[in-house]
């Protein structure tokens, strides 16, 4: 009986723990994005920062965007029209092709991509920052590291990744195309035209732009917060690095759900 | 004139700082010496303000740091220079960006005097040539040497040196010690070296305080704490391997722990 109790009370004390040490991290998190928004201002005064950043963030990310979307698309194509095919519909497969990538595929691959490609370069390179006592010394020259530093990132992410996620989107449209129009004979005519007719731009386009735009917070947020709140150390940051791939791909996946859901779900 | 009165800061359950009052006086190169994990670095983020104590003040001319709001606290600390023990640079500048970018945010001088500004300060470390390289090329002593060009670029009134000494080559070191001495004596500055190597330091020190288990177990000029009493400075300041603080780790004595088994 001793013996249960003492097991019970360490185990209600271990997720006393967990629970206290999540809250105060969800704190400093909350904190943190707080600071990134007012140092929005700052960001805007110096546009150069941000331009840099976009080019970190964004324009290193291109290629990788591309291919990926290219090879996507490829495949929803050749899948597309093997399951098409069954009920003699391949002149659909324009629509599912786009309503896949514009929908879903787009923002969520072009995010989980961001998220393993530029995230966790953030969360390194701050990470790295804070241990090489960058941030510390940017401090004591009295230059805000927030406002230097995380901010022009966050609003890079933030920016870059919507454009990409629509360049994800219209790869894999060109690479359907190449598949299903190219290899598979589909008929051109009605890949584009039954495309055009049947996407909207406000319930297909738009919705995938808000997720996209909700993916991209979120996903900076998770890295930049990781990155300077790791532990100054390699195995810091390191483990810092792991935290951002991997919160990243649940957050975007949860809100991809629950955004589906609510923009989807009447439909 | 830095004046802490009754500092007491802990980690945890640890408790790096019992109670400590102590006084850094202006134009004077005061040492903060201890062995490793004494609290020295965490002394100067105090200072610096990062970080807040349990109890006690630091003033600095008057002005209590943790009393002020964040905009008072940067306006104080561009008064403030501060050369970490990694040197800090910014990787992705070179040296002379380096110690161009506080200027360039702090002031809205014209690029042609902040170029002049920067080669004047890298000229009093010695280091004019190397203002086209990165930190990534830089050696240990070069790196803390462009360091304390970029801490007396806003041109402080005090100035804070973490563990200069620590790894470097004779000649670095040689180096460093006449540096920190001769900005001291032109700029008149106020310096605070946090450091355990007692030659070095004792060598340009005006005055010590020695750090032990959060408390000041000694203090005085260096002649002064050379010849202390104290059984504790008296193995800090000469090394030696047996003391008060024992050679050994507390265990068992070696002839039970030997005869166990």
């Amino acid at each position: 009986m001793n013996y249960l109790q003492t097991y019970l009370q360490a185990y209600l004390q271990k997720i006393g723990h967990v629970t206290l040490k999540s809250l105060a991290k969800l704190g400093r998190a909350s904190l943190f994005f707080y600071s990134i928004i007012t140092a929005l201002p700052y960001v805007l005064m110096r546009p150069q920062l941000l331009i840099k950043q976009m080019f970190s963030v964004g324009v290193l990310s291109f290629w990788l965007i591309i291919i990926s979307g290219l090879f996507v698309g490829m495949v929803i194509g050749l899948q597309g029209v093997y399951t098409l095919s069954t009920y003699g519909a391949e002149a659909s497969l324009g629509i599912m092709v786009a309503a896949s990538l514009v929908r879903e595929l787009g923002p969520v691959v072009s995010a989980l991509l961001f998220a393993g490609r530029a995230g966790s370069a953030l969360t390194a390179e701050i990470g790295l920052m804070k241990t090489t006592e960058q941030l510390s010394g940017m401090e004591m020259m009295a230059i805000d590291p927030i406002k230097y530093i995380i901010a022009p990132r966050f609003f890079a992410g933030f920016l870059s990744l919507p454009i990409l996620a629509l360049l994800f989107s219209s790869c894999g449209i060109l690479g359907g195309h190449l598949t299903g129009v190219e290899l598979l004979q589909v008929d051109l005519g009605s890949y584009w035209t039954q495309m055009q007719q049947t996407i909207d731009f406000y319930d297909d386009i738009v919705n995938g732009i808000i997720k996209s735009i909700i993916f991209a917070w979120v996903v900076s947020w998770i890295a930049l917060f990781e990155g300077y709140d790791a532990l100054p150390t390699s195995a810091g940051v390191s483990r810092a690095t792991t935290r951002t791939v991997v919160n990243s791909a649940f957050a975007i996946l949860f809100f991809d759900f629950l955004l589906t859901a609510i923009m989807f779900g009447s439909a | 004139m830095i004046s802490i009165r009754n500092l007491t800061f802990s980690r945890g359950e640890q408790k790096i700082f019992d109670d400590i009052s102590l006084d850094i006086m202006p134009h004077k190169i005061t040492a903060i010496m201890g062995p490793s994990g004494a609290g020295k670095t965490t002394l100067l983020k105090l200072i610096g303000g990062q970080l807040n104590p349990d109890s006690g003040s630091i003033t600095i001319d008057g002005e209590n740091i943790h009393q002020l709001s964040r905009t008072q606290l940067y306006t104080l600390r561009k008064k403030m220079g501060m050369l970490f023990q990694s040197g800090a640079l910014l990787s992705d500048m070179s040296v002379f960006d380096n110690i161009a970018f506080p200027i360039r945010e702090h002031t809205q001088l014209p690029e042609t005097l902040i170029r002049t500004i920067v080669l004047l300060k890298l000229n009093a470390v010695g280091l004019r040539g190397a203002r086209n390289l990165m930190p990534s090329e830089l050696s240990g002593g070069m790196a803390r040497r462009v360091a304390m060009a970029r801490a007396i670029a806003l041109d402080p009134e005090m100035i804070m040196y973490d563990e200069p000494f620590t790894g470097q080559d004779p000649i670095s070191l040689g180096v460093l010690v006449s540096l920190i001495q001769a900005l001291n004596k032109t700029l008149h500055l106020t310096s605070i070296i946090v450091s355990h190597d007692v030659q070095e330091t004792a060598s340009i020190a005006d005055y010590i305080y020695v750090l032990s288990q959060g408390k000041i177990a000694g203090q005085g000029t260096p002649k002064e704490l050379a010849e202390s009493d104290s059984e504790w400075v008296q193995q800090f300041m000469h090394g030696k391997a047996d003391g008060p603080v024992p050679f050994h780790y507390p265990s068992d004595s070696f002839s039970s722990d030997l005869l166990a088994h």
